[in-house]
């Protein structure tokens, strides 16, 4: 019995979590437990009150509509990284997911609750950021979307309200004719990244780069794009010298203190030769698909 | 230091709030009325005795406590016994046949020497179950077995003859 002390409620619908969440700012929404059971059995977390969401209908699946992936916040890693739907709409959220801890964890861990946790070395917060996604919050006022830039504030803190329950995540499909890659570093499968990029290239007719999105975690407070490393390589042929530069730039962006795992300056250079190495992949596959 | 009595009563459900679980263990309906802050993990081993799942890091890295819920392998440490409620859950207990014939599984790892102390093993079965039963395909080489097994330490093997024994299993099992 690690957990400290706490409430638990099974609602049958979203408007009876949000009006339980809305009751006790203390309390946690409990989905597959993957990242807050074992931040209680480490007393991490105490919450007041689990709103276990299991039981309410309609918040699983995965559906593509409207160039977005919309998936619900009951699907676990596992559905999604699976679903052939998905993976045809945008391959750079399989890729990703194969980095999500193992599959035992994959098969009962959300999605969604990734999300929320939002843990700044976590994957899919990383992937939300760098497809430009959003998610879907609902509360006693109404329901709002959440561009993934504002939703993630901090590690492990969202613009999430206490009082609302995210019902869905959206990650937009990728752009006709784009590459996508990700890759990170680790000392072992399946641990949060030291340092993970993600790119999204779509090649001009000219063979230079006219469009370019490029993220990172792992290395800072939060997820976040890279501005100034996709300026520097828009409009280039993405030669290895720009490559080069590009990762440089990246080095810029690490924030993340001296660890057990990594200095400053290892991070650093661990991130330029991501972003090296995942944009050039990004873009062969663009090449390739053109 | 003065040490637990081996025999001492170890109360396995405090004052706290309780509710009420029916989980189907090994096939057979169990209900029992728990602490709400129960792990799956506690509820298997203090309640119902099923010590074959075992307890190593308590929050979901070694993978000793693997079991499977509605088929799929998953950290009984990691899942409260209220939201296992409602749901099917399989311990490493269901595998043998009544007379102590092994399951191909537990047979390949007796076969390959496989296990030495034995703690992890049957987190690390029950993962592979969950694998061969899951009808994905399975990637029998080095890396991807290593691969399935990448949530489930072993401090003993260096997963050699682990790694030997998934093939020999994955081999002796009918295909799909």
């Amino acid at each position: 019995m690690k957990p400290a002390l706490f409430e638990y409620s099974a609602p049958q619908t979203v408007a009876e979590a949000i009006a339980l969440l809305a009751a006790d700012p203390g309390a946690m929404v409990l989905a597959g437990g993957q990242s807050l059971v074992p931040a209680m059995n480490l007393r991490l977390a105490s919450p007041s009150r689990l709103v276990d969401i299991q039981h309410i209908p309609g918040l699983s699946g995965i559906s593509v509509a409207g160039g977005e992936i919309i998936v619900r916040a009951l699907t676990t890693h596992r559905e999604l990284e699976l679903s052939g739907e998905a993976h045809r709409a945008n391959p750079v959220i399989r890729e990703a997911m194969a980095h999500v801890a193992h599959i035992p964890i994959r098969n009962r861990g959300t999605v969604v609750g990734s999300l929320c946790h939002a843990d700044a070395a976590a994957e899919m917060p990383m992937v939300l950021v760098l497809t430009g996604g959003s998610v879907v919050a609902e509360g006693p006022q109404g329901t709002r979307t959440i561009g993934a830039e504002d939703f993630f504030q901090f590690h492990m803190t969202t613009s999430r309200e206490s009082h609302e329950l995210v019902v869905e995540a959206r990650f937009p499909v990728l752009p006709a004719g784009a590459g996508a890659a990700f890759d990170e570093f680790t000392r072992r499968h399946g641990d949060y990244a030291i340092a993970a990029v993600g790119a999204i290239v779509r090649l001009g007719r000219d063979g230079a780069a006219d469009k370019v999105a490029v993220a990172t975690c792992g290395v800072g407070s939060r997820p976040m794009r890279l501005p100034a490393v996709e300026a520097r390589l828009i409009g280039t042929r993405l030669a290895a010298e720009d490559l080069a530069a590009a990762g440089e730039i990246a080095k810029d962006a690490v924030t993340a203190p001296d660890d057990i795992n990594a200095t400053t300056s290892y991070r650093q250079r661990v991130v330029a030769t991501l972003v090296r190495r995942v944009v050039e992949k990004a873009a062969h596959r663009a090449g390739q698909g053109r | 230091m003065p040490r637990a009595r081996p025999g001492t009563s170890v109360p396995s459900v405090s004052s706290d709030p309780r509710a009420r679980v029916s989980i189907t263990i090994n096939g057979e309906l169990v209900e029992r009325e728990v602490s709400i802050r129960m792990l799956l993990s506690d509820f298997l081993r203090h309640e119902l005795r099923l010590t074959g799942t075992h307890v190593g890091c308590e929050h979901g890295v070694c993978g000793a406590c693997t079991v499977l819920i509605d088929g799929k392998a998953g950290r009984s440490c990691l899942t409260l016994a209220v939201q296992a409620s409602g749901h099917e859950v399989r311990t490493i207990e269901s595998l043998a046949a009544e007379d102590g014939t092994l399951h191909p599984i537990q047979a390949a790892f007796q076969d390959c020497h496989a296990l030495q102390c034995g703690y992890c093993t049957p987190g690390m079965i029950m993962n592979i179950v969950g694998m061969f039963e899951s009808g994905e395909p399975l990637d029998l080489s080095d890396e991807g077995i290593r691969l399935a097994l990448s949530g489930n330490l072993c401090r003993c093997t260096g997963y050699q003859n682990i790694v030997a024994a998934v093939r020999k299993a994955a081999e002796s099992l009918p295909a799909g």
